[in-house]
């Protein structure tokens, strides 16, 4: 899972001084991160993006999981920004956040099922 | 025809022919096998065990087809691990229909994820039904990932836009409209507006007294919109068919079977081949529904439609996988 890769890098940053590249697995639009401790979670279940606002600081990667029994997308509202392929259970999404400002997004299959992320 | 005066809807407070008390009454019925059949906008309600008092020419009808929806192939959660062998004892329910379907509609959600060999699958078992032709729309389903491309190169060669068409049959028109292209963040299903202007012109120059069969994925009338169960702008689409005396919309997306009558137009939902889904504010969230196995085939079912000419009248009877196959017509007493 992402966070034991990410925990791991964050002791090896404290304990040598260095940079850390953790490669996430992801889908189109991300990059590797070179701050990995900024990461946050987002779970998709009973057709709700939970938590259904986050608010980051500019540069951090957002990671989706979907753990419904049922797939969904992950969407932003004007469909350029990031767009997911189809998540089945247990599939995986990641965005880097460089710029602020509040990002609105939908799961293109379940279009009721809303959220957002606020990048300062 | 023998039937008793209790069966014919008498109660016409609209004055347009259609008891809508009467009708809820079939409503609530028609899970366990009963036929509302609309003869001229008067409604009578037979239940199934009561088939033997029924005139045949009645029943027969002049067109005969089937509906199936939401196979969802390449689902295989709890809710029902195999999907290819529900939507084959669909496909064998299809085949033992009394009155032989001439050919299918499939209201979307054909495969899970739009992947070729979901597709590759339900073609194959489709194969195995007795009407060899079936009309597709898409579910939301199909179009993940690549927006549909793939579904119109197999389904909809020859369709308009997104993937919208309409045929005739006996001179009933059927129209096939896509409502889950373009969804908005926040929104229902929606028709757009090419889709809308193709509708006014393809109906503008039918007679009235043409039966007008719609179907397409996503209801389209309201039935919960909070977990998306509406088409935005449907309404605008129903106006074009105003005029005409017999309309029916079959429509699949919400996984069990729901009823409704506005004026000439009958709504109908089908169920799923594959998994349930409860009930509008059931539960936390319209997703596949587990029950206990036994139950599963209780609550997955095709459709059989039949229509009558001359009265305008469509029986639609809903058919769940686990109900005994009615016997063939050769086998019926003399005096059915």
């Amino acid at each position: 899972m992402n966070w034991y890769r990410n925990l791991a890098c964050i002791a090896f940053v404290v304990a040598s001084g260095m940079a850390c590249i953790a490669v996430t697995r992801t889908a189109a639009g991300t990059e590797p991160n070179a701050a990995a401790a900024d990461a946050t979670e987002v779970k998709i279940d009973n057709f709700t993006f939970a938590p259904g606002t986050i608010t980051v600081p500019k540069g951090t990667t957002v990671n989706w999981t979907n753990r419904d029994d049922i797939p969904h997308t992950v969407v932003a509202e004007d469909k350029t920004t990031f767009k997911s392929k189809a998540l089945d259970t247990d599939d995986k999404f990641s965005y880097t956040f460089d710029k602020p400002g509040t990002y609105s997004y939908f799961c293109s299959l379940h279009p009721k099922m809303t959220a957002k992320v606020i990048v300062q | 025809m023998s039937h008793s005066k209790k069966d014919e809807i008498q109660v016409d407070h609209n004055h347009d022919g259609v008891d809508r008390r009467g009708f809820l009454k079939c409503m609530a019925w028609a899970g366990t096998g009963t036929i509302c059949l609309m003869s001229g906008g008067v409604l009578k309600s037979y239940s199934l065990s009561r088939l033997a008092e029924l005139d045949p020419s009645q029943m027969k009808g002049e067109l005969s087809f089937a509906q199936i929806s939401d196979s969802h192939m390449g689902f295989n959660k709890a809710a029902n691990p195999d999907v290819v062998a529900t939507l084959k004892a669909a496909v064998a329910k299809i085949n033992a229909l009394p009155t032989p379907p001439e050919f299918l509609l499939h209201t979307g959600d054909i495969s899970h994820l739009a992947k070729p060999e979901e597709f590759d699958t339900v073609d194959q078992i489709l194969k195995g039904a007795v009407a060899k032709d079936v009309f597709f729309v898409p579910g939301e389903h199909d179009f993940v990932g690549d927006d549909g491309q793939q579904y119109r190169e197999r389904y909809a060669k020859g369709s308009k836009g997104a993937g919208w068409y309409s045929f005739d049959k006996k001179n009933v028109h059927f129209v096939g409209l896509v409502n889950v292209q373009n969804l908005k963040a926040g929104g229902l299903g929606s028709l757009g507006r090419d889709q809308l202007e193709w509708l006014e012109d393809d109906v503008k120059s039918l007679g009235s007294s043409t039966p007008v069969i719609v179907f397409a994925h996503i209801p389209l009338w309201s039935i919960y919109p909070d977990w998306g169960w509406g088409t935005e702008d449907s309404a605008q689409a129903l106006s074009y068919l105003k005029r005409f005396g017999s309309v029916t919309v079959l429509n699949g997306h919400i996984h069990q079977t729901m009823q409704k009558v506005e004026g000439n137009v009958t709504f109908h939902t089908a169920a799923s081949t594959a998994f349930p889904q409860p009930e509008p504010g059931k539960a936390d969230s319209p997703g596949p529904m587990k029950v206990p196995a036994e139950q599963l085939r209780s609550l997955l079912g095709v459709t059989d439609v039949n229509f009558v000419r001359g009265k305008h009248a469509v029986a639609i009877v809903d058919k769940k996988l686990n109900q005994p196959d009615q016997v063939s017509q050769e086998n019926q007493p003399s005096n059915y």
